[in-house]
């Protein structure tokens, strides 16, 4: 049977790994190759690179980066942040990532989808959304790291994106972010089951109870976390362990 | 040991080389047909479309090349896909393939258990035979997936893997082998694998 995923996401700055917590505030944890070793050897399903670098010389850092973690490391992993265009994803590809996310600039030029899906396949079009939660029930999604909102709403947009092309769809409650207290379940389930392309969830973990309700509850394929891995508070191979206990499918390793 | 990894049309292929090297292999990706038949090992690996690879292979006459080698290969993959007798993945319905395997390759057909595909992400294998190439391998060995058509189950199946349906997770006939799955992004058990078919 399909295993649920677990994804440790890694936040790369100047070539280290950074946690930022609710989108601020960010402390160092580590070189991202070994950082990114360690969690396959502990059972990790893949692996999530997003580059938070915004200069120039940033970004060509982190284009070997990928060379080198693509030769280290030998399960699927995902980059982003800042792909604007079609040469920024083709360099990404050409350094070996498996999979680009895309976030901004998808939804500033929706075409990019359609473009990245057409060229490379839909496989490596992963298209992130970090959405927030209006007191009307809207979800509405946000540009540029959660700082900007825009007119699109989560369930349109997932649907527009999964039609141009996309592979899969990484969702962040910027709500539930960095507050530990579950994932976005209702939201997650919903979004689930209008989409035929997987739907990773993203913003909230903070203990196991939370994952196995996030792949119950909110029918998510796959769960991203980071500062729980990144600081120990949860290790991969024990929640893997419960989770297969609670009979949800899972690769052990 | 010389490793050639055929260049052609198709994606990911450099992985393939990555996980040689990790393994200590020394790996060549090359179009070149004197390079490809003089390897001991060939590695036809990719991620791609069926109609649009068939068509390069043919003009750069690698159809004819792979059809004939005598050495161990492994297809991965679209690799895989290519290597059976047919494959749905074309613009009018149907593609004729290598034909090393009779086996054909259609898209998977959501049903009301699973509406999704592709099929991406890791799931287990059901060796059905002692094949060479899973020894070593753990009971329900999972491997990394990521693809929308599969090889039916036929006389050179080696191994299933469920996803909607049962298909060929791997192949096998003569000196030709192929796997649906990435062993080159399956961890621990994927280079288990492709050291097992250095060995072959």
């Amino acid at each position: 049977m399909l295993a649920k995923r677990i994804i440790p996401c890694l936040d790369i700055k100047n070539g280290q790994t950074v946690k930022g917590v609710n989108f601020l505030n960010i402390q160092n944890v580590g070189d991202p190759v070994e950082l990114g070793a360690e969690y396959s050897r502990q059972g990790a399903d893949e692996l999530v690179f997003l580059d938070i670098t915004a200069s120039h010389e940033g970004r060509k850092t982190f284009s070997e980066l990928v060379t080198r973690i693509a030769r280290h490391i030998s399960i699927p992993f995902t980059v982003g942040g800042g792909i604007h265009e079609l040469k920024d994803v083709d360099t990404l590809l050409c350094a070996g990532a498996d999979k680009v996310s895309i976030n901004s600039a998808a939804i500033k030029n929706p075409d990019l989808i359609s473009e990245v899906a057409k060229q490379f396949g839909s496989q490596v079009c992963t298209v992130a959304i970090d959405a927030k939660c209006g007191e009307d029930g809207v979800w509405t999604c946000y540009l540029n790291g959660g700082r900007v909102p825009t007119d699109r709403t989560l369930f349109e947009w997932a649907k527009e994106a999964q039609e141009r092309g996309a592979g899969e769809i990484l969702f962040t409650s910027m709500d539930h972010d960095g507050v530990k207290q579950g994932f976005a379940n209702e939201a997650l389930a919903r979004l689930s089951e209008s989409l035929s392309i997987p739907v990773i969830a993203s913003g909230g973990a903070g203990k196991m109870e939370h994952f196995k309700d996030v792949f119950i509850a909110g029918k998510a394929d796959a769960a991203l976390a980071a500062s729980i891995f990144h600081f120990h508070e949860i290790a991969i191979p024990d929640l893997k362990n419960y989770l297969a206990k609670e009979n949800i499918p899972m690769r052990i390793v | 040991m010389k490793v050639a990894i055929i260049k052609y049309n198709a994606g990911n292929i450099r992985s393939v080389d990555n996980a040689m090297k990790r393994i200590g292999a020394e790996a060549e990706i090359t179009g070149d047909p004197e390079i490809i038949k003089s390897a001991d090992k060939v590695i036809f690996p990719g991620v791609g479309e069926a109609e649009t690879t068939m068509k390069y292979l043919r003009e750069h006459k690698l159809d004819e090349l792979i059809v004939d080698l005598k050495q161990p290969v492994l297809g991965i993959c679209i690799g895989m896909q290519l290597m059976c007798k047919s494959s749905t993945e074309a613009d009018n319905g149907k593609v004729d393939c290598l034909g090393i395997f009779e086996e054909t390759v259609q898209k998977f057909i959501p049903n009301e258990q699973i509406s999704k595909v592709p099929h991406m992400g890791w799931n287990t294998i059901a060796p059905q035979s002692g094949c060479p190439l899973f020894k070593g391998l753990p009971d329900d060995p999972y491997f990394y997936y990521v693809h929308s058509y599969y090889a039916s189950v036929g006389k050179n199946t080696i191994a299933t893997t469920n996803y909607i349906n049962d298909y060929s997770a791997a192949l096998h006939r003569d000196n030709f082998y192929a796997v649906q799955f990435h062993p080159e992004k399956s961890g621990a058990l994927g280079e288990i694998l492709l050291k097992n078919f250095l060995e072959l």
